[in-house]
């Protein structure tokens, strides 16, 4: 957070900063206390054999979730988050926990990006984005995309 | 179409119908829950102590969370409610979102959401006949302000 991003520091092609993360079925609990989202499909075995998933498979809000934080963490405090969108298109499945707070060893998870497109509108500097939830065999099952409003060197 | 589709008359008669508003109260603990959910540590989201000096003088919300509501329940789990007994497939899948930030939300914000079906579609695919329900939310602030708005895809088959 300490380097500010500038709409002068990014072009069509620049990557957004990576984010790694790993899905647990510990994180999966939180985030169905946090979230609201207490639907079975994500804890119970035998409820996801039946809706077709195979086994608990992770929130789809929570991947759009980490999207988020892609965003806001490349963008800093300076830019704005104009509009977020991804569409779940593949299961991912938690890791399983060894330990109270220990996962065992598997897949990682990466938010990644990159700028399509920038222009001046409305007295703002914004940048596209095209966005992505890439699992561990490296296919993308959480596409998006992201429009931010990035400060301008100019105009300080 | 027309012939076997899956979206009843029923159905179709919800397009466009507005929920009952939902009021949802943001509050700086289930921020910092939600912020850790994600594992996110973003000082905006957290630091409850220095949120006075930050840009909106405030702890802020991650992008899409708007609290919890105080009055009006989750409209989400209603809605599929309603929909299956007017005729749509049982089992439920979330196939995304789109998110429209209009006005920053944070701690002390009271948001009056209302829902309502924008459109629904069906298509068929491996696992049988799908439905895709598109689903806008609106969100105003305590100023009468749209802050937010979304558009969900609920997939049944």
């Amino acid at each position: 957070m300490a380097k500010r991003l500038y709409y002068e520091d990014v072009e069509a092609g620049t990557e957004i900063t990576p984010l790694a993360k790993v899905a647990t079925t510990r994180m999966l609990v939180q985030w169905a206390g946090a979230s609201g989202d207490f639907n079975p499909l994500h804890y119970e075995d035998d409820f996801a054999k039946a809706m077709g998933v195979g086994a608990p498979i992770v929130h789809g809000a929570l991947k759009r979730a980490w999207l988020g934080q892609l965003m806001t963490d490349w963008i800093g405090e300076q830019g704005l988050l104009k509009k977020l969108s991804c569409q779940y298109r593949g299961m991912d499945y938690p890791r399983k926990m060894k330990t109270i707070e220990e996962a065992h060893e598997g897949e990682t998870w990466w938010c990644k990006g990159t700028v399509t497109k920038k222009y001046d509108e409305g007295g703002e500097h914004l940048v596209e984005c095209v966005i992505w939830v890439e699992n561990g065999k490296g296919e993308k099952t959480t596409p998006g995309a992201a429009l931010v409003a990035l400060p301008s060197k100019s105009n300080k | 179409m027309a012939e076997g589709s899956i979206i009843t008359e029923d159905l179709r008669k919800m397009i466009g119908i507005s929920s009952e508003p939902i009021i949802f109260k943001i509050e700086e603990g289930a921020i910092q829950r939600y912020a850790q959910a994600i594992g996110d540590p973003n000082p905006l989201f957290n630091d409850v102590e220095n949120a006075g000096k930050n840009k909106y003088g405030r702890l802020m919300c991650p992008p899409g969370f708007t609290g919890w509501p105080i009055k009006g329940g989750i409209s989400f789990i209603k809605l599929v409610e309603s929909l299956i007994k007017a005729g749509a497939p049982p089992r439920l899948l979330d196939g995304g979102v789109e998110f429209e930030f209009l006005i920053p939300i944070g701690a002390g914000d009271v948001l009056t959401a209302t829902t309502k079906i924008a459109n629904m579609t069906e298509r068929e695919t491996k696992m049988g006949k799908m439905m895709f329900t598109k689903v806008e939310t609106t969100f105003l602030n305590q100023d009468g302000d749209v802050a937010l708005k979304s558009w969900s895809t609920l997939i049944q088959f």
